[in-house]
């Protein structure tokens, strides 16, 4: 058996390592490594476990079983899931992580004796407080992981689900979680844990309904958050390093996205969790525009602009994705190349479902990274270039955003496509996005509306040059 | 007077959400979303708690409500573990350079 010091020094190493891990991703070329300090770090952090317990006789056979279903279900999902569907995995990660720490919290206050937590109805108070908050916020973050799961799945409307008073009742389901902590603390019964444990599903269930399907992004950034800190509790409640460590590291990562996610949108973060957006300022101003003229073109008059052009950047959006039209946008960009047009990516923060899914789906096409910049590195760049390619965005390009303070998008950082000599727009319809916002581009005079799936239109323009 | 253990893993709490906010604004934004996946997987790490409930069964009795529970948690932290750490080698794998030439 190892001492608990040698065992600690382990458990920080691996902490190390895993701060490493994510070290490695400021670069593309670190990032492989990174990712192999992370698993070196929790094969250490297992590896220690096993030996402090040293308890080999008799469950040890059922941990390693247990590892294995876990491991290859887990090895077959990452093989399969196309990279699409990232957003979708990414959610119902969170939901075992946050799962896995309820768990981890329930065998503890069943059986802490085998934590050195005191024994059962008399657990040590500090780690009575550690382990509610682990287990109540890993229930949240269960059972908001589910929702999100399911809107993004599309198994759920991804429409907000609001009712009268649902706030203040959120408000008093996280008062008595509050409450019911410290009666537990001060009790020590274990009817008070299940209470616990119940509403704090409930909660999180109750918090993810009302966010629409289009704030996705803020909320998976979210709920990685959520899983940190409780991993962070559960962290605190076994003593054990590597897991405060690797919780404040996930919970700040997942806070700092949110916060950018947020920016990207113009949005407060309580003004998206308190959720709603669409339902409300939806119907603000469709009226004439519908009149207005609009210049629609088709494969061959974008083929004849691109050929002439000197330099292009494409923007696009999530729709390109729902296409499938990453492949064939990238045999088009190979065919622009060839005649010596250079050919950049614009890619905006919230472009796609998840913080930077865009760029993966992207770089699934064999698009090379260093050809595809954020919207602050190139939106200078727009004026001096010739065509803009927008495929299956829409709300990111819309100029409104920065003329028109009643527009609900007022204010959000766009890209600046409509400085471009002509505008290429694949859509389908006129629709608009789902801001429900018309788009002032559509009517510039620069711009030709190619209105066909995107891939089908992607695939002619690239016979047509 | 000592000092409680407790402040010293706070300390240690404290830092790190100070090294992750730095670290996490270094991640070029392009790696955001295998920076979700990784985190996901590192944060699986609560597996020792999970191993510590599951191995603590006497041999008469390996089943018990609490070791059940342990190894409940083993198996959901190990599909985010394999599945985490291959999902992000998997989408790292596929960031590359320009071809020169």
């Amino acid at each position: 058996m190892m001492s608990a010091n040698l065992s600690a020094i382990f458990y920080l190493i691996s902490g190390v390592l895993f701060i490493l891990a994510l070290r490695g991703l400021s670069s593309p070329e670190t990032s492989r490594q990174g990712n192999f300090f992370g698993i070196l770090g929790m094969i250490i952090a297992i590896t220690v476990t096993f030996l402090s317990v040293g308890n080999f006789s008799s469950g040890f056979v059922y941990v390693l079983i247990f590892l294995l279903i876990g491991g290859l279900i887990g090895a077959f999902i990452a093989y399969k899931i196309p990279m699409t569907a990232m957003p979708e995995l990414v959610a119902g990660f969170h939901s075992l992580v946050g799962l896995a720490a309820v768990f981890v919290a329930i065998a503890a206050f069943l059986n802490p004796e085998a934590f050195n937590l005191g024994t059962q109805g008399d657990i040590k108070l500090g780690s009575l407080i550690e382990m509610s908050i682990g287990a109540a916020v890993g229930a949240i973050t269960f059972s908001g992981s589910i929702i999100a799961f399911l809107k993004l799945q599309g198994i759920m409307s991804g429409s907000p689900i609001t009712f009268k008073g649902q706030h203040p009742l959120n408000a008093l389901i996280l008062i008595s979680i509050v409450v019911v902590t410290y009666l537990l603390c001060s009790t020590q019964s274990s009817n008070l844990f299940w209470i616990l444990l119940a509403i704090s599903f409930l909660i999180g269930f109750l918090l993810i309904i009302p966010i629409g399907g289009a704030d996705m992004p803020v909320v998976i950034s979210m709920l990685n958050s959520y899983s940190g800190w409780a991993a962070a509790g559960i962290g605190f409640t076994l003593e054990n390093t590597a897991l405060i460590i690797t919780g404040a590291l996930v919970g700040s990562s997942g806070a700092i996205l949110s916060y950018i996610m947020c920016k990207g949108m113009n949005r407060s973060f309580f003004n998206v969790i308190l959720g709603g957006f669409g339902a409300t300022e939806q119907s603000t101003k469709s009226e004439n525009k519908e009149q207005k003229p609009v210049k629609n073109g088709n494969a061959e008059d974008a083929a004849f602009l691109m050929k002439n052009a000197s330099s292009v950047i494409i923007v696009p959006g999530y729709g390109m994705a729902v296409a499938q039209a990453q492949h064939a946008l990238r045999e088009m960009v190979d065919t622009l190349k060839k005649n010596d047009i250079k050919v950049t990516y614009a890619i905006h923060p919230v472009a796609g479902r998840m913080p930077g899914h865009m760029n993966v789906l992207l770089a699934e096409a064999n698009v090379p990274y260093d050809e595809v910049f954020e919207l602050e590195e190139i939106n200078n760049d727009f004026a001096n270039t010739d065509v803009a390619f927008v495929i299956g965005a829409n709300d990111v390009t819309n100029p409104i955003a920065k003329t028109d303070p009643q527009s609900p998008i007022y204010g959000m950082p766009v890209l600046d496509v409509e400085k471009c000599k002509s505008v290429l727009f694949v859509k389908r319809s006129l629709s608009p996005g789902y801001a429900g916002i018309d788009n002032d581009l559509f009517y510039r005079e620069n711009t030709l509306m190619l209105f066909a799936d995107a891939k089908k239109m992607t695939e002619d323009i690239t016979k047509n040059l | 007077m000592e000092i409680d253990p407790f402040i010293f893993r706070l300390s240690i709490f404290i830092l790190s959400i100070f090294i992750g906010y730095y670290v996490v604004w270094s991640v070029t934004p392009s790696l955001h979303t295998p920076l979700m996946s990784v985190t996901n997987a590192i944060s699986s790490v609560i597996i020792v708690g999970a191993i510590i409930a599951g191995l603590a069964g006497n041999s008469e009795n390996i089943f018990n409500i609490s070791s059940i529970f342990g190894f409940l948690a083993i198996a959901l932290a190990a599909i985010n573990i394999f599945g985490g750490f291959l999902v992000t080698q998997r989408m790292l794998a596929m960031y590359k350079k320009k071809k020169k030439g």
